[in-house]
């Protein structure tokens, strides 16, 4: 019991059960999930699919965070990545080809890497700020995505393409499955081998790190590398849920809902410990807030209030000395924990 | 705001600059060969809708004899001034422009006053106090587009006696076109209390948007007659979530949008949405004709609005073969 109490991701696993119980209130039938047309079908199922892009973006930028840095390029290498590969589809033929869809996916996720490659190599080895490095790219990447698309928003019509981000497969949503193989890579490739090891040793001290035979440099040029990757699976499957690029528009601002699930979850911005099961947790927080305020009807000029009220929430109950502060004066009176819940509550 | 401030310092200098030339005599020079000039000032090129206008522009230019000088201001406002300025200096007949933002042009208008050259405003308006700065300002009425989708409505629904209910998807939150086309439609339907709009969210304009909201709208309200889209893009990013629903757009849920892109027109064509209101970028035409009247010194009105239409699933049929955008 006491190990539950004191585990690091108590707190946000609270935020979410209370905001899941909020949209209970409001719509009896949220936590239903239905079989429809032979998928999955509900609000939950909903909340995991549209919150697939950003578990993915936030990922890669746990690793980036970890080592350290911090990647503001991510949204528009979302939307670079989707615009070459709707480009390339809708130039096609026969749009409904597999192995067209899957090369001009491949082209969209080589240019991806192509771009992280970039951002590690302006960290690592030119040594520029990584805040201001990834910046570099954050504002040219959207023009580059309007010079892809040349300012329109390009309409596929493709059956496989369509698959990546809006469609189904074993009655899951395809985007899910996904992240799920990303997730297990990652685990495997940071828990099980020692890379996980090494990121957090570079993000500790980099310098300390080579110093004891460490690659500190390939390390942060991979880890800048799998982000862009991240961002550009995400960028293909928010094109394909929409069956459209659209340069401008496409990821926008997802850096910063992905610095924010990251840190949500627990993983420190001076880097040297990362967590992915926050990530995801911080991950789904966001987008289950996004689809509460949908749901139970927040006038769209107060949901920006409304989003910034709930995350200070969740970032005080974070905080180990606000938590010490607010509780423990109070413990003696049974009701201090519920008083919590009630905060999460009030602006709705 | 520091880009504003440094424009307007930018501004300021350089009329001093001309003042210190001593002007140019305030004779206002139109050459004589009875060609107008014009001096044409785009926002950009940000989206399908706004190629089509500069189209318009340019072949309404060409077929009204009319000689173009084009600039593309891409978004930003000081491009936009230095363009007017250097029209100002080419001393063209008229300056047509569609302001990257509403506000910060006293300076420059007050310039192109002085030199006797008439202004036109395309598309967006300015917030100048001072309205004698411009001749008039053609562009769409956004609260009247409101209105139609509303009249369509009623008519439509005139013989149901069941509550209808609707949910509407806005533009971005605080732009001009969201608030008026929310307005204009309110106002038509706030007179008969059957019409219920149940949820209103912004859809930020794109389709992605568009189809979240919708997701979460068709789970939260089982009961949804009609949807409301401030865009075609909201409203065909919403057909994709009501499909995924399995609800039938355009019959289980009628679907009323604003714009008349081509991909909309599509839809309505499909007889996947019911209505559209058209927000036409083909100003070109028109603004040829305000030009010449201006360049004569004929008196036209303030606010010029847009010809614009309204298609029904049958007229889309027969628009789409022409469609230009």
């Amino acid at each position: 019991m006491n190990a539950v109490l004191r585990h690091r991701l108590l707190w946000p696993a609270v935020v979410l059960a209370a905001l899941l119980l909020t949209n209970l209130l409001f719509t009896g039938t949220f936590f239903a999930v239905q079989m429809r047309d032979g998928h999955l079908y509900g609000s939950l199922i909903d909340i995991v699919r549209f919150g697939a892009p950003l578990i993915l973006v936030a990922l890669g930028m746990t690793l980036v965070i970890a080592t350290g840095g911090i990647d503001l390029s991510v949204g528009s290498v979302v939307s670079i990545s989707g615009a070459l590969a709707c480009l390339r589809i809708s130039g096609m033929d026969d749009q409904n080809t597999v192995s067209g869809v899957v090369a001009a996916a491949g082209l969209g996720l080589v240019l991806s890497l192509a771009l992280g490659v970039w951002n590690g190599l302006l960290v690592a080895g030119v040594g520029i700020q990584p805040i201001i490095a990834t910046l570099i790219l954050m504002v040219a990447g959207r023009g580059l995505a309007q010079l892809i698309t040349d300012g329109q928003i390009i309409t596929v019509n493709s059956g496989p393409y369509k698959l990546i981000g809006g469609g189904y497969w074993l009655t899951l949503p395809f985007g899910i499955i996904i992240v799920l193989a990303v997730l297990a890579l990652t685990a495997v490739l940071t828990r099980r081998l020692a890379l996980g090891l090494l990121i957090e040793s570079v993000g500790g001290n980099a310098e300390a790190s080579r110093l004891a035979g460490i690659r500190s440099r390939g390390v942060i040029i991979a880890v800048y590398t799998f982000a862009a990757l991240c961002a550009g699976v995400a960028g293909l499957m928010i094109s394909s849920n929409v069956s459209s690029a659209d340069g401008n528009n496409a990821g926008l601002w997802i850096e910063l809902d992905a610095i924010l699930a990251v840190v949500i979850g627990g993983t420190s911005l001076a880097g040297g410990r990362f967590s992915l099961g926050g990530t995801v947790l911080g991950a789904l927080i966001i987008q289950t807030l996004t689809t509460t305020i949908y749901s139970i009807g927040v006038p769209p000029e107060t949901t920006l209030l409304f989003k910034a009220l709930v995350v200070t929430v969740v970032c005080l109950l974070q905080s180990p000395a606000f938590r010490e502060k607010a509780f423990h004066r109070r413990r003696r009176p049974v009701t201090a924990p519920p008083a919590a819940e009630e905060k999460v509550r009030v602006p709705a | 705001m520091f880009k504003r401030i440094s424009a307007l310092l930018l501004a300021g200098a350089v009329t001093m600059t001309m003042a210190g030339c001593g002007g140019d005599g305030g004779s206002g020079g139109s050459a004589d060969d009875g060609k107008i000039t014009m001096g044409f000032s785009q926002v950009g090129a940000e989206s399908g809708w706004r190629t089509a206008n500069t189209k318009s522009v340019q072949g309404a230019a060409a077929a009204a004899g009319v000689t173009l000088k084009f600039s593309d201001a891409q978004q930003k406002q000081e491009n936009q001034i230095k363009a007017i300025r250097s029209y100002i200096q080419q001393k063209v007949d008229v300056i047509a422009f569609s302001p990257v933002v509403e506000s910060g042009w006293d300076t420059v208008l007050k310039e192109a006053k002085n030199a006797s050259i008439p202004v036109i405003l395309t598309d967006r308006a300015v917030d100048s106090a001072d309205t004698s700065l411009y001749k008039t300002f053609l562009g769409s009425d956004f609260v009247e587009e409101g209105r139609k989708a509303g009249t369509w409505l009623t008519e439509e629904f005139k013989d149901s006696k069941d509550p209808v209910n609707i949910v509407e998807l806005q533009g971005t939150t605080g732009s001009a076109p969201a608030n008026d086309r929310k307005a204009g439609f309110a106002e038509v339907i706030g007179a008969d209390p059957k019409f219920k709009v149940i949820a209103s969210q912004t859809g930020d304009f794109t389709r992605a948007k568009g189809k979240e909201v919708m997701e979460a709208f068709l789970k939260a309200n089982p009961d949804i007659d009609v949807l409301y889209a401030h865009n075609d893009d909201m409203g065909l990013g919403a057909i994709e979530a009501i499909e995924g629903a399995g609800k039938v757009p355009g019959k289980d849920i009628k679907i009323i949008t604003i714009d008349a892109v081509k991909d909309g027109m599509q839809a309505l064509a499909d007889g996947k949405i019911s209505y559209i209101v058209e927000c036409s970028p083909l100003l070109g035409p028109q603004l040829m004709d305000l030009a010449a009247k201006a360049v004569k010194g004929e008196s036209i009105p303030a606010r010029v609005v847009t010809e614009e239409t309204t298609f029904t699933q049958e007229q889309a049929k027969e628009a789409l073969p022409s469609r230009q955008y």
